[in-house]
């Protein structure tokens, strides 16, 4: 079964035409890495599988992601309830100041559909937490807010916040890039505990983080798909000649 | 070559460096001084006149006789201005805050500009107008002076002052935090008013006192509007008293008593808007540690 799959997809920011007929498998249990030089449409391709990029005003999106079958394009589709099964994660950590961080890690589970009491609350939040590697570092200052963490603990609680949900996808948009490595390194070896559970999708510039976390890659440039096949393969015998290029380091 | 010669190369310019630093550092502290010396000065000289008018009688009583006007008070002003101002707060912010989340979160366009152009205009309106306004709307078709038309003078005041300052507030709000809550699976409305306005909570604040403080000191409108009244007044269709007219009111009679109180009647307004200040300074630094 597959479950997230993109078909012809193009975006544009205004005028600018930004990801031309993309195409994507990402399938259950497996990491799937989006790698390529900046500006190359990784990002934007990322958040189209949420409808994250319809936020930006004037940004638009034609073609299809299916998701499971079903279109999350389709007319009737509503954009919350995407985003509700398809969660994501932010470059910069962005847990909510106002929140303690037992509320952020709750924050998806309060916020949105139905009241749950304060024990099924505090459940899902240690849940989430243990989930996300955080549990044994906050579980004796839960009240402090969210934004007193270090960098590492504050996407790790970021993390936690998209795990609470219960999403079926988790979308990390270069998750470790303004991280130490040893916050770095935690961050992808909670990926690789996490793609049992979640169908993942991980944009890095780092193409080590790639080949060390991921199951499939997919080398962008200029918003077009150059190649997209298992990580290891992809990495030691490219296709196409610019994948050996950028893989080797020899531009990007 | 040597690193001693470079230490000593360095020497002079360090010295032209900290005189300009200190140069800066005195002007910088002048400046400062001067600025606060018309404040303290004004408020030494309300204290000093006004404190001497403030007594039991001229915080519970109605005003007394011209034979004996230091035995009465002016009760009716200050329960009038919590009506007015109480009524004009209660309208103007709400309908503020709305179109500063208007105009941050949603507007685009030609309906955004248009309603930040009616902002704008309105800032610099000078009062009376607003107050003539609302006469020719109000009063007129109501056929008479009114705290409900006082309290829509102000709101004419306060609206721009609340929206254009919480439309500035809230886009200070990360964009980030406004991604994340949408990424949760929360409709718009909702990651705005649990995420984007606590996290504006201190600076939302601070734009309603800016208006309040604004309002408890108009004079012209509320004068246009809700007229004055001798006694206490609580019906809001009925003309109704105000601090800064009585204030305006005994200023201008000959009567050398009322004189004093009218000084009294600026100090309250003076200490009400510094406690005004005070409590939102307050209020914010205790959600901006809680937030760092």
């Amino acid at each position: 079964m597959r479950k997230v799959e993109i078909v012809d997809l193009n975006a544009w920011f205004g005028s600018n035409h930004v990801l031309h007929g993309v195409n994507l498998t990402a399938r259950p249990g497996s990491v799937t890495a989006i790698i390529g030089p900046s500006g190359c449409g990784k990002s934007t391709l990322i958040r189209c599988l949420n409808r994250m990029h319809e936020e930006v005003r004037g940004a638009r999106v034609e073609g299809k992601v299916l998701f499971d079958g079903t279109d999350i394009y389709g007319t009737d589709v509503d954009p919350v309830a995407v985003r509700r099964r398809i969660g994501m994660v932010f470059q910069r950590p962005n847990p909510f100041p106002t929140m303690s961080i037992l509320d952020n890690a709750t924050a998806g589970l309060r916020l949105s559909g139905e009241r749950l009491p304060r024990s099924k609350l505090a459940e899902g939040g240690e849940r989430a937490l243990r989930a996300a590697g955080l549990w044994d570092e906050v579980k004796d200052r839960l009240d402090e807010p969210g934004g007193r963490l270090s960098g590492g603990q504050q996407q790790r609680l970021c993390i936690a916040r998209a795990l609470a949900v219960e999403p079926e996808v988790i979308l990390l948009d270069e998750p470790a890039s303004a991280l130490d490595p040893a916050s770095t390194l935690r961050i992808e070896e909670l990926v690789g505990g996490l793609k049992e559970r979640y169908t993942i999708v991980i944009v890095t510039h780092n193409m080590q983080q790639a080949a060390r976390v991921s199951d499939w890659t997919l080398f962008m440039l200029f918003g077009e798909v150059v190649e997209f096949g298992p990580t290891e393969k992809v990495f030691t015998t490219p296709d196409d000649k610019r994948t050996e290029d950028y893989v080797t380091g020899r531009f990007g | 070559m040597s690193a001693a010669a470079g230490t000593v190369s360095l020497g002079p310019v360090r010295g032209i460096r900290r005189a300009k630093d200190t140069g800066f550092t005195v002007f910088l502290w002048t400046c400062a001084v001067l600025a606060l010396v018309p404040l303290t000065w004004i408020a030494f000289y309300v204290v000093s006149k006004g404190i001497g008018a403030l007594s039991w009688n001229f915080f519970t009583k109605e005003p007394a006789g011209p034979l004996n006007p230091q035995e009465g008070g002016i009760v009716q002003s200050f329960v009038g201005t919590g009506l007015i101002v109480g009524l004009a707060t209660v309208i103007a912010v709400p309908l503020g805050i709305l179109s500063g989340i208007y105009l941050a979160e949603y507007g685009k366009g030609r309906t955004a500009s248009a309603i930040r152009l009616v902002a704008y205009v309105l800032l610099s309106t000078p009062s009376i107008v607003a107050g003539a306004f609302i006469w020719a709307l109000v009063v007129v078709a109501l056929g008479n002076f009114s705290a409900l038309a006082g309290g829509l003078s102000l709101v004419v005041l306060m609206w721009p002052i609340v929206a254009i300052a919480s439309e500035a507030v809230l886009r200070l709000v990360p964009q980030e935090l406004r991604e994340g809550a949408l990424a949760l699976g929360l409709p718009r409305w909702k990651a705005i008013v649990r995420v984007v306005m606590p996290t504006a909570g201190a600076g939302l604040l601070t734009a309603v006192m800016l208006a309040v403080a604004r309002a408890l000191g108009e004079t012209a409108p509320v004068l246009l509007t809700a007229l004055g009244n001798d006694y206490i007044n609580t019906d809001i269709r009925a003309p109704t008293d105000a601090v800064p007219l009585r204030v305006y009111d005994y200023a201008r009679t000959p009567v050398e008593a009322l004189h004093g109180f009218a000084w009294g009647g600026a100090l309250v307004l003076l200490a009400a808007v510094l406690f005004l200040a005070i409590s939102t300074r307050v209020l914010s630094n205790r959600q901006q540690k809680r937030i760092a």
